[in-house]
């Protein structure tokens, strides 16, 4: 591994880091053992407190609450892309009148907490006549918080562009809605991609919000069946985080697949190679610490020869 | 303004209650941050496993969740009590904590190989190596980035509303359910957002002034 932090180990080093694996075993080994040991204490593995996830219509409701989660989920994120789109285009306006208020707008919906935001919607509207279902309280206060992030990373990725993208737009005779649509917008939303899905990921995680605004998605059945009979609770926390964990690895599975695919096209790798060369990345070091890292290492370092 | 005065004891225990989980979630996140930081760039295999881990599975869980745990969860173990706003802490950092360690972990990884290269070549030991070479530089350009943790971790202290902490945001319900107190959730909340856009706003200004200080030359 290349790493500014530390040098090719020598003798001494890798005692030491053997040394400290040890360690670090043991005190995870340690950390694992007591949590087990608590855990089997309090009776937490007891057949009882795992009873309620015998029941086969218990389990159709775990469905129903992901489909729950899903739904928030999907249309919080198709209706975020859109409103991070149309912020941007509009922070990036050229005339101040729609530039000014889009700025502030944008601000102020990044700094409001997205629980306050389903507070707002599902406890504060009805004073002045407006009653909302948790639902769409979960989704407008995900797709305005998350609307308005997008918004500044859209952005943030068509000025990362060189300008000369833009100007040869213009000099093609491009207006600037041509030159947004064709020329910038790709490159930024692609160039972008990773950033975009994990805030996509931070959607996902927020909707667990709405069971304080009593929306029945996992978590609140997760609450709904700790109190059951035998109060399985850390054993519904276990599996519906179990579930949680799937779902955003999954996404983020998703980026990285999207990450590979629209930029390791060969002619990429290639560029990225000499590019690596140009920027002094691919160093001696690195060489050096692939031979100490056995067969593969070795093999590179014959090669080298 | 009743919502206010009228409430002027509740406020004042919401704020400071808030601002308590803040200051000691963000402290125990930039303690556990800093180790798994640490680990992840280690030398060592199985430390930087560990830490990996650990960052995998605690932020794909939602903060929610990590509350849940240990609010409803702990109780269970049979361990000494806590209060909720303890309990309420440790979640909020031992969450914000994998933010930390990847914010350190890209910080460190901005900085050239060919800077520590550059030191060793000039004969500098480890130390200096790292104290007067790496470490400043990869100080600098990970504050930005912690900064936004931190104003993450500002927001996500309302999430303990949820699990019976009398916080900001829980501060509808306490209103809601005193029938002699002043104001409306509508009142309450709106309050309650333009006191989160001030804070946050304060330290947007200390993101940008800080990054305008250190900014580095590449």
């Amino acid at each position: 591994m290349t790493s500014v932090l530390y040098d090719v180990p020598g003798p001494r080093a890798i005692a030491r880091n053997r040394v400290l694996a040890a360690v670090t075993v043991l005190l995870v080994l340690a950390v694992i053992g007591f949590m087990t040991y608590r855990l089997w204490e309090s009776g937490q593995f007891e057949a009882s407190k795992w009873y309620v996830f015998t029941f086969s219509n218990v389990w159709m409701s775990i469905l129903e609450a992901l489909g729950n989660t899903l739904a928030a989920f999907a249309l919080a994120a198709v209706l975020s892309l859109v409103l991070g789109l149309v912020l941007a285009i509009g922070r990036l306006s050229d005339h101040a009148w729609i530039r000014v208020p889009v700025t502030a707008v944008t601000e102020l919906l990044r700094a409001v907490p997205v629980l306050v935001m389903m507070m707002l919607l599902y406890y504060g509207l009805p004073v002045v006549g407006v009653k909302m279902e948790p639902y769409w309280a979960v989704v407008l206060a995900l797709m305005a918080y998350n609307g308005s992030v997008l918004a500044e990373v859209f952005r943030a990725g068509i000025e990362s562009l060189p300008r000369g993208q833009k100007e040869a737009g213009y000099a093609i005779g491009l207006r600037k809605s041509g030159v947004m649509r064709l020329i910038l917008f790709p490159q930024a939303v692609r160039a972008m991609l990773p950033v975009i899905v994990a805030q996509l990921v931070v959607t996902m995680k927020d909707t667990a919000l709405g069971f304080i605004i009593t929306y029945p998605e996992l978590l609140y059945y997760a609450k709904l069946l700790s109190s059951q009979q035998g109060r399985p609770i850390l054993q519904s926390a276990f599996v519906i985080g179990g579930i949680y964990i799937v779902m955003c690895l999954i996404l983020s599975g998703i980026a990285k697949w999207l990450e590979i695919r629209t930029r390791r096209s060969p002619k990429d790798k290639v560029l990225e190679a000499e590019a690596a060369v140009l920027m002094h990345e691919g160093t001696d070091t690195e060489l050096l610490v692939a031979q100490g890292d056995g067969k593969r290492g070795r093999r590179l370092g014959r090669d080298r020869r | 303004m009743d919502v206010i005065f009228g409430n002027l004891d509740l406020w004042s225990e919401a704020l400071t209650n808030t601002l308590l989980v803040f200051v000691f979630g963000g402290i125990i996140a930039l303690v556990l941050g800093i180790i798994v930081g640490a680990m992840r760039v280690s030398p060592v295999p199985i430390a930087r496993g560990v830490g990996t881990v650990y960052v995998n599975l605690v932020r794909n869980t939602p903060l929610t969740l990590v509350f849940f745990f240990f609010v409803f969860g702990y109780p269970q173990l049979g361990l000494p009590p806590l209060s909720n706003t303890v309990l309420g802490i440790l979640a909020i950092g031992i969450y914000t904590a994998t933010y930390v360690a990847e914010v350190l972990r890209a910080g460190i990884n901005t900085v050239h190989v060919g800077q520590a290269e550059a030191a060793r070549a000039i004969g500098l030991p480890f130390g200096q190596v790292m104290t007067l070479v790496v470490l400043p530089q990869a100080f600098r350009s990970v504050v930005p980035p912690m900064m936004s943790v931190f104003i993450a971790l500002l927001k996500n202290t309302t999430v303990a509303a949820g699990f019976a902490i009398s916080e900001l945001a829980a501060l509808r319900a306490t209103i809601n359910d005193a029938p002699d107190r002043p104001g409306n959730p509508m009142e309450v909340l709106l309050w309650v957002a333009v006191v989160f856009v001030a804070l946050v706003l304060l330290m947007s200004w200390a993101q940008r002034t800080l990054e305008n200080k250190w900014r580095i030359a590449r």
